[in-house]
C-alpha cells in the first residue's frame, strides 16, 4: 500500500538532516586552516643558507662526469624527463659510477605557483634523508597537484607515503628554512643564463631543453669512454 | 517502502563520506581527518584508481546513482512497482563487490586501513542487505 503523502515528512526530514550535517561537516573540513604554507621568494640569501651546499647529489663523487640540473618542479617538460628518461639514465649511468647527478631548483614563480613549496618540501625530505624519494613522488603526482588550490597538502601526505617523520616535516614547511638555499639555487641559473627547464650544465657546457637518456649516454662515452672490456 | 527509506538515507550518507573522499583527493580538503588510521597512505597508493579514475569518483557516482533508485522508489507513483528493488540490488551488489576488492587491496596489498574506507564498506554492506531483503520481500508477496 502506498505511503500517504503525508507519512513521507520525516523521512524527507531525516533525509535533509543528514544532507545539512554531510555538507556542514565537509565545509568545514574543507574551509579550515590547512596548515598552508608560503615559501617567501626573493629573499636575502645568507652565507649559512649555502654552507656546504651546492644542490642535490646522486651518485659516486669519484664519478668522471656530472651533469647539474636546473630543473622547475611544476615545469611539464621537467616531469617527462623525470619519468620517462630519468630511470634509465639512473641505472645506466649514475648506478654504473660514471656520472654524477646535480639537482639544483630553478623555479619559474612567475608561471608556476607551487614550484617553490615543492621545492621546500623536497628540501625538508632531504633533512631525514629522502631527498630522492620526495623528489621522485613530487614529479610523479605532479598532474595532481600541479592544478589544485593548495599543494601543500598533496607533498604532506607523500611525505607521509614515503615514510618522513611528518611532525619534523611540517615543522620543517612552516619554518621557511631552506627559502635562502632555493634562492641560491635560482640567483646561480640566472647568473648561468639558464633560461628554460629543464637546462643541462655538463662540461661547462648548457644544454637547454635537456637530453634524451641516449643523448646523455653518447655525451658521457665521448666525455669519458668506457674501460674497454677484455 | 520502509526498507526504501533505509536504502535512500543509507546511501546519502555514503554520498557525503565518497565526496569528502573525492574532495581531499582532488586537493579541496587539505589534510585529512582520519584519527589513527593510515587514510593518506591508502589514498595516495595505486590502488586509489580503477582503471584511470579516482575510486572515490566512483564511489560518488554509485551512491548517487543508488540515492536515486531508492528515493524514485518511494515516490507513491512507483512504491508499488519492483524495478527500483531490482535496480537497487544489482547496483548494491556490484559496490559490495567492489567494496570487497577495496578492503582486499587495504588488507593485503597496501598494508593500511582508512578508517573512512572501512566506514563506507560497512554502508555498502547494510546496503546490500536492505536491498536483499527489499528485493525478496517484494518477489514473496
Amino acid at each position: 500500500m502506498a505511503a500517504a503523502p503525508g507519512g513521507m515528512k520525516p523521512f524527507y526530514t531525516a533525509l535533509g538532516v543528514v544532507a545539512v550535517a554531510g555538507l556542514g561537516a565537509i565545509g568545514w573540513m574543507a574551509l579550515r586552516p590547512h596548515n598552508s604554507v608560503a615559501i617567501p621568494v626573493d629573499v636575502t640569501v645568507l652565507a649559512a643558507d649555502t654552507a656546504g651546499f651546492r644542490g642535490y647529489l646522486l651518485g659516486s663523487a669519484q664519478a668522471p662526469v656530472e651533469v647539474t640540473e636546473y630543473a622547475d618542479f611544476q615545469c611539464p617538460g621537467c616531469q617527462r624527463f623525470e619519468m620517462m628518461q630519468f630511470p634509465t639514465v639512473r641505472r645506466q649511468l649514475i648506478e654504473t659510477g660514471r656520472l654524477r647527478w646535480r639537482y639544483r631548483d630553478f623555479p619559474l614563480d612567475n608561471i608556476h605557483k607551487h614550484t617553490r613549496v615543492a621545492a621546500h618540501a623536497a628540501a625538508c625530505a632531504s633533512d631525514q634523508n629522502k631527498y630522492w624519494e620526495m623528489h621522485q613522488a613530487i614529479y610523479a603526482g605532479q598532474p595532481d597537484w600541479e592544478s589544485a588550490g593548495d599543494a601543500a597538502g598533496f607533498f604532506h601526505r607523500y611525505a607521509s607515503t614515503i615514510g618522513l617523520d611528518v611532525g619534523t616535516y611540517d615543522a620543517c614547511m612552516t619554518s621557511a628554512k631552506y627559502a635562502g638555499r632555493i634562492q641560491a639555487s635560482q640567483n646561480e641559473a640566472l647568473k648561468l643564463n639558464v633560461g628554460v627547464t629543464p637546462t643541462f650544465l655538463i662540461d661547462g657546457k648548457l644544454y637547454p631543453g635537456g637530453l634524451t637518456s641516449d643523448e646523455l649516454k653518447h655525451l658521457v662515452d665521448s666525455l669519458a669512454p668506457p674501460p674497454a672490456t677484455p | 517502502m520502509k526498507l526504501r527509506m533505509v536504502a535512500a538515507l543509507l546511501s546519502l550518507v555514503g554520498l557525503m563520506v565518497a565526496t569528502y573522499l573525492y574532495l581531499y583527493k582532488i586537493g579541496i580538503v587539505g589534510t585529512m581527518v582520519c584519527g589513527t588510521g593510515a587514510c593518506e597512505l591508502v589514498q595516495t597508493s595505486r590502488w586509489s584508481r580503477f582503471l584511470g579514475v579516482e575510486v572515490s569518483l566512483l564511489g560518488v557516482l554509485g551512491y548517487l546513482a543508488m540515492f536515486g533508485v531508492s528515493l524514485a522508489g518511494v515516490q507513491p507513483a512507483l512504491q508499488q512497482r519492483r524495478w527500483p528493488a531490482s535496480a537497487l540490488l544489482l547496483l548494491a551488489t556490484g559496490a559490495l563487490l567492489f567494496s570487497a576488492y577495496l578492503t582486499y587491496a587495504e588488507l593485503f596489498l597496501i598494508h593500511a586501513i582508512c578508517r573512512w574506507c572501512v566506514v563506507s564498506a560497512v554502508i555498502v554492506l547494510l546496503l546490500f542487505l536492505v536491498a536483499f531483503y527489499g528485493w525478496r520481500r517484494g518477489r514473496a508477496s
